[in-house]
């Protein structure tokens, strides 16, 4: 396999050919925020909007469609990128239940991560929180499903079709788009096979183990 | 069969119909004139006829594009002109086939004008707005019958496609190239250029798609073109299939156009049954199918991947691009897709010629536009102008300007993609480049005409609605971008906007347009950012004044009886008046409870004319205090 040499943020970084920058970027130590990308997933989802980086020559782009090339100039912070990833990330804040403390993904949630690495707020108060409140799903012996939590990141959905049953897919459309099974029935009747990888990729704490979950919410 | 008998035959058809000796009725019944009752008409000239026993030809046509008249009949009585009316009711055709069919009198009375030069009457074709079109797409629209291949053969039809077939596919795309023709789906990408890439790119097989998901409100060039000249949309595509080397080809055509639907079907069995379709076209080995497939009612699939994912059996949701279709498409196979205008005009080109078609328009936008006017212009309907032709033009020339002498305020352009251009502008030219330089685009080419009675904040308002309920729900920008861009405008329009609103709205719509995934998130903030570019002073009235300029925000006007003109013992309003808001004061003076009134405004258009005495006004405060409604004392008594 040939190899490209690429800048970003003034570090020479070696990457794979046909490597995405995001990918490459990550294993050269430099972090990149993301919650949707999954390494080698063609096309990438490229949904969530946080992996923004600026390339000379092209602009601003997202780094988990962005194939490396030999002399590729990388930035991963300029002013730009600052700006378009705390929209994308305060706008899926003012549309998720931001109670952390009762989360079953609290203190391993990628949102967490991701404001502690860049400085951003879990409160946000630039955008009016739009009203969510769908039912938890907690049919199933194993798991729990809290589509308030959801984040839309789709690693569910491809996990599920691609190692599961493939009971999840995405309903709905705009503000309305929910994960969820054929029908909406409940998940220990929608023909889940119980792989359970789906609370294994869940970024943040929509579908989790059950075994993990604190006492519910009063 | 050869091609020259199916042409020879078809042109017997078509001159036996013209030449029968017997009166020919040709009848509108596109979408635009089944709206305005063509199929009433029909069916009562057909029973007219029939009934008395009168021997004439009634054929059904597409629309001719002057929807504003609709609905349209031409009538051909040998020994006269034929003759186009519009408006025309059940009456009129009654009377038509009375006093032209059966007597001599052509009603000139209700004639537009004559389809051919004559002695009579001036043709439609002298009418001001022909000075400034062009019809090259829309040529046959209206005059050939969309259920008869036969029509479409004898007027020139599939000689392009034998023409081509002659030609190598290099040539093809080479005169497709050198006529500099652009997409017609908005983004306006060289079509010979895509031809290439399509035509070089590895994999196997290569489909072929034509883009006929025409989501834009206020437009309709597709419809109508589907509708009245489906064989030219089949031409088009058979000849880029085999230009590019695809085998299948797929018709993408929303739902919500069930007689394009329909027509299209049609028109494709009929190629089929004639050999200009299918395996072996007109024995040049060359093969190709083509398949209809009904959108389902989704906006985002007039995006090309999400397009293609619908066609797949997928949400229609969009993918990231590059890869291009063009490259890994349909099935991940090279995949041409093009608009239904782009892949219209392609038989024309081929037949006159790439400097004939390049000898059109602009230096960098070929050949001729289509709009759809809607809104606030006279005549509503389609246009066809060579690129570059004024705003001016377009608007007052073929569009004969503004409805009941108002102000012209703005052109919504390009749909909910496009933005608003203000009155200021009227003399910039509809091309490509000169659009997006002013910072809306050509879209589709929708192009809805606001007057002084619009409001600018409510028109960006409903737009923005219009694409945050569309937007697929797949990527954050467009997702939640959209939905608090509209909380913001929703706001202000309500009398509850903030000055600081208006940084974060640009902030917001910059965002958004820079950081979506795909085109329908990129583009949905162009309503905003062109509106608060050329009609800040309308944001800055509803937020610092709570006034709506227009007079149209509900929530920041008042229904006003003005007490010098109300004519006191007239009770229009006050029975018109379903909430009962409206009472009688001092002096029989007409008086509205502010605060009963659910502003639906129909007191307004029950005053006479002759008084006009109720007005709106904004902001509320203009209206003076009223004395309180008196008690009823005969409360009760009936």
């Amino acid at each position: 396999m040939s190899k490209v040499t690429l800048t970003i943020d003034g570090i020479q970084i070696e990457a794979q050919k046909g490597e995405k920058v995001l990918w490459a970027a990550l294993e050269g130590g430099i972090y990149i925020p993301s919650l949707c990308a999954v390494r080698g997933l063609e096309p990438p989802f490229a949904a969530c909007r946080l992996c923004f980086v600026e390339i000379e020559g092209r602009g601003i782009v997202t780094s988990c469609t962005e194939t490396v090339a030999d002399g590729m100039v990388v930035y991963t912070n300029t002013p730009r990128v600052k700006r378009l990833r705390r929209t994308a990330f305060e706008l899926l804040l003012s549309h998720h239940d931001t109670d952390c403390s009762s989360c079953p993904g609290h203190g391993n949630c990628e949102l967490q991560r991701i404001a502690s690495r860049l400085g951003l707020k879990l409160r946000q108060n630039r955008f009016r929180p739009v009203p969510i409140s769908y039912p938890i799903d907690s049919s199933h012996p194993l798991i729990t499903y809290d589509p308030n939590r959801c984040i839309l990141c789709g690693k569910c959905v491809w996990v599920c079709n691609e190692r599961g049953s493939g009971v999840l897919n995405f309903a709905f459309r705009g503000i309305d788009t929910v994960v969820t099974t054929f029908f909406g029935l409940p998940l220990a009747d929608s023909g889940c096979n119980s792989c359970l990888e789906c609370a294994a990729v869940c970024p943040v704490g929509a579908i989790a183990l059950k075994r993990d979950v604190r006492p519910p919410r009063s | 069969m050869i091609f020259e008998e199916i042409r020879d035959r078809a042109i017997r058809e078509w001159e036996g119909l013209r030449n029968s000796g017997r009166p020919l009725i040709l009848i509108g019944t596109a979408t635009c004139g089944r709206a305005a009752g063509a199929m009433e008409v029909l069916e009562r000239i057909e029973r007219e006829l029939g009934e008395r026993g009168i021997d004439a030809d009634v054929v059904q046509v597409g629309c001719m594009g002057h929807c504003y008249a609709e609905p349209l009949i031409a009538i051909a009585k040998p020994g006269y002109p034929p003759i186009l009316y519009g408006y025309v009711t059940q009456g009129t055709a009654s009377q038509l086939i009375e006093n032209f069919i059966l007597g001599d009198d052509p009603c000139l009375e209700f004639a537009l004008g004559a389809l051919e030069e004559n002695e009579l009457i001036p043709t439609i074709f002298d009418m001001p707005r022909f000075r400034y079109e062009r019809r090259i797409l829309l040529e046959r629209c209206g005059f050939i019958d969309p259920q008869n291949i036969d029509h479409y053969i004898a007027n020139g039809g599939y000689s392009a496609l034998v023409k081509a077939l002659e030609m190598t596919s290099d040539e093809v795309i080479e005169g497709v190239r050198r006529s500099g023709l652009r997409g017609r789906g908005g983004a306006g990408f060289p079509t010979g250029e895509k031809f290439g890439i399509c035509r070089e790119a590895e994999g196997e097989p290569k489909y072929l798609i034509c883009n006929g998901d025409e989501g834009d409100p206020g437009a309709f060039m597709d419809r109508a073109i589907l509708e009245s000249d489906p064989q030219s949309v089949i031409e088009g595509m058979t000849i880029a299939a085999y230009a590019v080397g695809a085998l299948h080809g797929y018709i993408y055509v929303r739902a919500e156009y069930p007689l394009a639907v329909e027509r299209v079907r049609f028109a494709l069995r009929q190629a089929e049954g004639l050999g200009l379709l299918g395996q072996d076209i007109l024995g040049s080995g060359f093969s190709f199918g083509i398949e209809l497939v009904r959108g389902s009612g989704a906006f985002v699939c007039g995006e090309e991947t999400a397009l293609i994912a619908s066609i797949e059996g997928g949400r229609g949701v969009p993918h990231p691009r590059p890869p291009f279709p063009a490259t890994s498409g349909l099935w991940g196979k090279p995949t041409l897709i093009n608009n239904v205008k782009t892949l219209s005009i392609i038989p024309h080109i081929i037949s006159k010629g790439a400097d004939w078609y390049s000898s059109i328009g602009t230096e960098k936008s070929k050949g001729t536009a289509v709009f759809a006017l809607a809104g606030k212009v006279i005549n509503t309907g389609l246009a066809e102008v060579p690129m570059g032709t004024t705003l001016r033009d377009i608007i007052y020339g073929v569009g004969g300007g503004i409805p009941g002498g108002k102000r012209f305020k703005a052109v919504q352009i390009g749909g909910p993609s496009g933005g608003f251009l203000p009155e200021s502008m009227p003399d910039i030219p509809v091309d490509f480049d000169s659009l997006t330089e002013a910072g809306v685009m050509m879209g589709s080419g929708g192009m809805v005409i606001l007057d002084e009675d619009n409001c600018m904040v409510e028109a960006a308002r409903y737009l923005l609605d219009f694409t945050q309920r569309e937007s697929c729900g797949k990527c954050t920008m467009c997702r939640l971008g959209t939905k608090q861009m509209l909380n913001i405008l929703e706001d202000i329009t309500n009398g509850e906007g903030r000055l600081e609103d208006l940084g974060l709205l640009m902030e917001l719509a910059q965002d958004v347009r820079d950081g979506s995934l795909c085109g329908l998130g990129r583009t949905a903030p162009n309503p905003v950012l062109t509106s608060l570019s050329y009609f800040r002073d309308e944001y800055e009235a509803h937020i610092i004044e709570k006034r709506c300029p227009a007079l149209v925000c509900e929530k920041l006007i008042s229904y006003y009886i003005l007490p010098e003109r109300c004519e006191r013992s007239c009770d229009a309003c006050v029975g018109s008046c379903s909430v009962e808001a409206i009472y009688a004061g001092k002096g029989g003076v007409k008086v509205i409870d502010q605060e009963k009134c659910v502003k639906c405004g129909i007191c307004l258009d029950s005053c006479p004319p002759q008084y006009s005495a109720i007005v709106k006004l904004s902001p509320l405060s203009l209206v003076p205090p009223e004395e309180k409604k008196p008690e009823k004392s005969e409360e009760g008594d009936g």
